[in-house]
């Protein structure tokens, strides 16, 4: 695989095979100097048409300590503002020779219009109501990392999905993985059809709280109100918001989640997202290794592994930076399993 | 209309071999055409120069209700010419021109322009006329003054006249001028910022959409104001099953409704936009396989009279923004019959070929009063002829043929059914699929 475009593109055993590579570099993130020289010699590149200062800089640290060259593409004060189209703009940073781009959009599906266009691998960090896959495997890993497996889990996803890129990609995620999603949510806030999912439906948090293992809440936009699909936001907060009432209700060790940023007491309560079993920042950090894990199998010595090989056994192998000052940077790909201590063999395997 | 380019008077062109299908029925015979007429129809006929025709039909033009030829204000996405152009190839004697240019076509000064370009045209270019003022849904544009010029149905298209009593007043006072009132019909505050049709693939895809009923609350609307006025209305561009019922409802009671339907509706789905590619982003969108079955079903029981284009250039940098907010719209002038015949002859509904033509040619004349149009091939008639050969295989391209632009939605399908020559006024325009001029 050469894109992240869409969680639905990736088979369980490629979300099962990122998962544990995330792992090791959630190691290589806990070292004194996090840094290893997987990614030398590459440049990736933020084409970010939205804001997002978060998860910009999520990328940007995943690649940085994966020692690729980084490099933004301020859209507001570029060639973009003048009118330039999205294809002239990857056009050029394709002429730059970029490794990769990492594409945030307002509108779905520009990730998957730009990957038409160039031979640079496209990671997708948020298109429209879409898809932002980095996120659902950010949550998957840290579901796991606290509950072992998401096989048999029960997991909520409340609120405004209709408009979420991240309940699209979580469901997808989740229930690839073996999880049951029950969404939670009025009519107006739900997709029109539930068809392309495998999820149940319930307009009660009250009921279903009770039985879960990860309560997970999205951000709800003020400006829903005013489009008719609320009647308030305190109205809102009645029904779907976890106040501390409700999150007494919870299982012991089921997981509050949110993918940030929280509008504290609105579709959470301040107190409650301060509770252990909220694990928001939790996720922020765990996303920069999931991060490093993708460009490190779409860019890295591990690239092609996301397309079907049988790499599962193989040692995802990170010595830090200085311990490799043989290497040089090499375009060739390197024979799986190669230590990055080893200098690149010059021919193709 | 302004005088067009004819044939020549003194060359007797013979169009031998081929079947005569028009209103009347089906004939071998061959014919013969002099200056702007048809002279002879008969078997064994022989002229100065001869095209082949031989296992061909020969059908009166097509005639295509639903034009979009963007001139004036768009013409890096087509002209008045190239879109004639790729209407004769499609095998369209005459066309109707929506009014949504820039300026709109909305009083005299806009009908006389469009005209006037079509006049050296590769077929003849009529023109609708806005129903408001700018299309902006306000006021009444001076029906009247464009009917004087010949302009025979109005409507606002690209949007549907949102306001009720405006509408019941268009078209009391287009009954008054015996012209047609058409509309496109779609509830603005239901479908604002969408870009799809909503259902499972608006909801996988993450893209707002907009439900049948946005088009059928005004189908509903419009059928009883028609009622109401006794006015003569027209929907453009039918795209649900339930549009389709409540015209066939409407039909069964008396009333003058008639209405259309375009080639992409019978045979693309909302699953096309899966890809992201906006050449599939059409307004209405493209439906759901009930919707293009129930539309093909309505093309052949004839509640739906005509098979119209909904040719709609944009140029291709247009296309390639994102989904949401690329424009809407996609070629169809020279696919639409080759389409017809695949997707109505061949499989779905079935039709015979002669009702096939009779949507794409005679019926649609009707609807627009032209009167030089569709009709039966005889000694006397107008000679607006195609010349189809019914057996050719092709595969539709990505060059978009004639037109400026190539907003192609159909790259690879395999349709049975070839334009080979089309007569305009006489004058062979395309001869062997190629435009003469």
């Amino acid at each position: 695989m050469r894109n992240l475009l869409a969680v639905g593109d990736l088979s369980r055993d490629d979300l099962e095979e990122i998962l544990e590579v995330t792992d090791a570099m959630v190691e290589v993130s806990g070292r004194a100097i996090p840094k290893v020289p997987a990614l030398r010699g590459r440049t990736v590149v933020s084409l970010f048409y939205e804001d997002s200062t978060r998860t910009r800089l999520s990328f940007d640290s995943a690649a940085k300590r994966l020692s690729a060259d980084t490099m933004s593409f301020a859209v507001s004060s570029s060639s973009v503002s003048k009118g330039e189209s999205i294809r002239d703009t990857v056009e050029t940073i394709e002429a730059m020779g970029m490794d990769a781009i990492v594409v945030r959009h307002r509108s779905s599906g520009v990730p998957a219009q730009i990957a038409g266009w160039t031979d640079a691998s496209v990671i997708n960090a948020g298109d429209g109501w879409h898809q932002h896959p980095t996120q659902a495997l950010l949550d998957a890993y840290t579901i796991r990392r606290h509950l072992g497996s998401l096989e048999g889990r029960r997991i909520a996803i409340v609120g405004d999905i209709v408009h979420s890129r991240v309940a699209r990609s979580d469901i997808e995620a989740f229930t690839r993985l073996g999880a049951e999603v029950v969404l939670v949510a009025p009519p107006t806030l739900l997709p029109p059809s539930l068809a392309p999912w495998h999820v149940e439906v319930s307009e009660d948090l009250d009921s279903v709280l009770g039985e879960l293992d990860v309560c997970y809440l999205l951000r709800m936009q003020r400006e829903r109100a005013r489009e008719a699909l609320l009647p308030s936001l305190r109205e809102y907060t009645a029904r779907f918001g976890l106040d501390a009432r409700r999150a007494d209700r919870l299982r012991p060790g089921a997981l509050i989640m949110h993918p940030g940023p929280m509008n504290r007491g609105i579709e959470i309560a301040g107190d409650v997202a301060e509770r252990p079993e909220a694990v928001v920042t939790e996720q922020v950090a765990n996303g920069v290794a999931v991060r490093m894990a993708v460009l490190f199998l779409l860019l890295g010595p591990g690239r092609h592994t996301l397309d079907g090989g049988d790499t599962r056994d193989r040692v995802v192998d990170l010595p830090a930076v200085g311990a490799d000052r043989a290497a040089v940077p090499d375009p060739g790909d390197p024979p799986d399993g190669a230590s990055l201590l080893d200098p690149r063999p010059e021919v193709e395997a | 209309m302004i005088d067009r380019r004819g044939g020549d008077e003194t060359v007797d062109v013979v169009l031998r071999g081929g079947t005569v299908v028009d209103a009347t029925g089906e004939r071998r015979a061959d014919v013969v055409v002099r200056g702007r007429h048809v002279v002879a129809v008969g078997p064994d006929l022989s002229g100065d120069v001869v095209v082949d025709a031989g296992g061909c039909v020969v059908a009166p033009g097509l005639v295509d209700l639903h034009t979009h030829l963007r001139q004036p204000g768009k013409e890096e996405a087509e002209t008045v010419e190239s879109g004639s152009r790729a209407a004769a190839l499609g095998g369209y004697t005459a066309v109707l021109a929506m009014p949504n240019t820039t300026p709109a076509i909305d009083c005299a000064a806009v009908v006389r322009e469009v005209l006037e370009l079509g006049r050296d045209a590769l077929c003849d270019v009529h023109t609708s006329g806005a129903i408001t003022v700018d299309r902006a849904g306000e006021r009444l544009a001076p029906m009247a003054e464009m009917a004087g010029l010949g302009v025979r149905l109005f409507t606002d298209d690209g949007t549907g006249v949102q306001d009720d009593r405006l509408m019941r007043r268009a078209m009391e006072y287009g009954r008054g001028l015996g012209v047609t009132l058409a509309q496109h019909c779609e509830v603005t505050s239901l479908s604002e910022g969408t870009c799809m049709h909503e259902g499972e693939w608006s909801s996988r895809l993450g893209l707002p959409g907009q439900p049948a009923e946005a088009e059928e609350l005004m189908v509903m609307r419009d059928i009883a104001l028609a009622r109401l006025t006794g006015a003569r209305v027209h929907l453009l561009h039918l795209s649900t099953a339930g549009s389709v019922a409540m015209v066939a409802a409407a039909r069964a009671g008396g009333l003058s409704v008639t209405a259309e339907a375009a080639p992409h509706h019978f045979t693309l789905t909302d699953a096309c936009c899966a890809g992201y590619d906006a050449t599939f982003k059409v307004h209405p969108p493209l439906r759901s396989d009930a919707d293009v079955a129930a539309v093909a079903q309505g093309l052949a029981d004839d509640t739906i009279s005509a098979i119209a284009t909904d040719h709609a250039p944009h140029a291709p940098e247009e296309k390639e923004r994102p989904f949401d907010e690329a424009p809407p719209g996609m070629l169809g002038l020279e696919y639409a019959l080759a389409l017809a015949i695949t997707q109505l002859v061949d499989s779905g509904p079935r039709m015979p070929l002669s009702q096939v033509l009779a949507r794409l040619s005679w019926q649609p004349a009707a609807i627009a009063g032209m009167e030089r149009h569709g009709r039966p091939i005889a000694p006397g008639a107008p000679a607006n002829l195609c010349v189809i050969d019914p057996e050719a295989r092709w595969t539709i391209d990505a060059t978009g043929g004639a037109s400026r632009s190539r907003n192609v939605p159909y790259v690879g399908r395999t349709v049975r059914g070839l334009v080979r020559h089309t007569i305009c006024e006489g004058e062979p325009v395309v001869l062997d699929g190629e435009a003469q001029r």
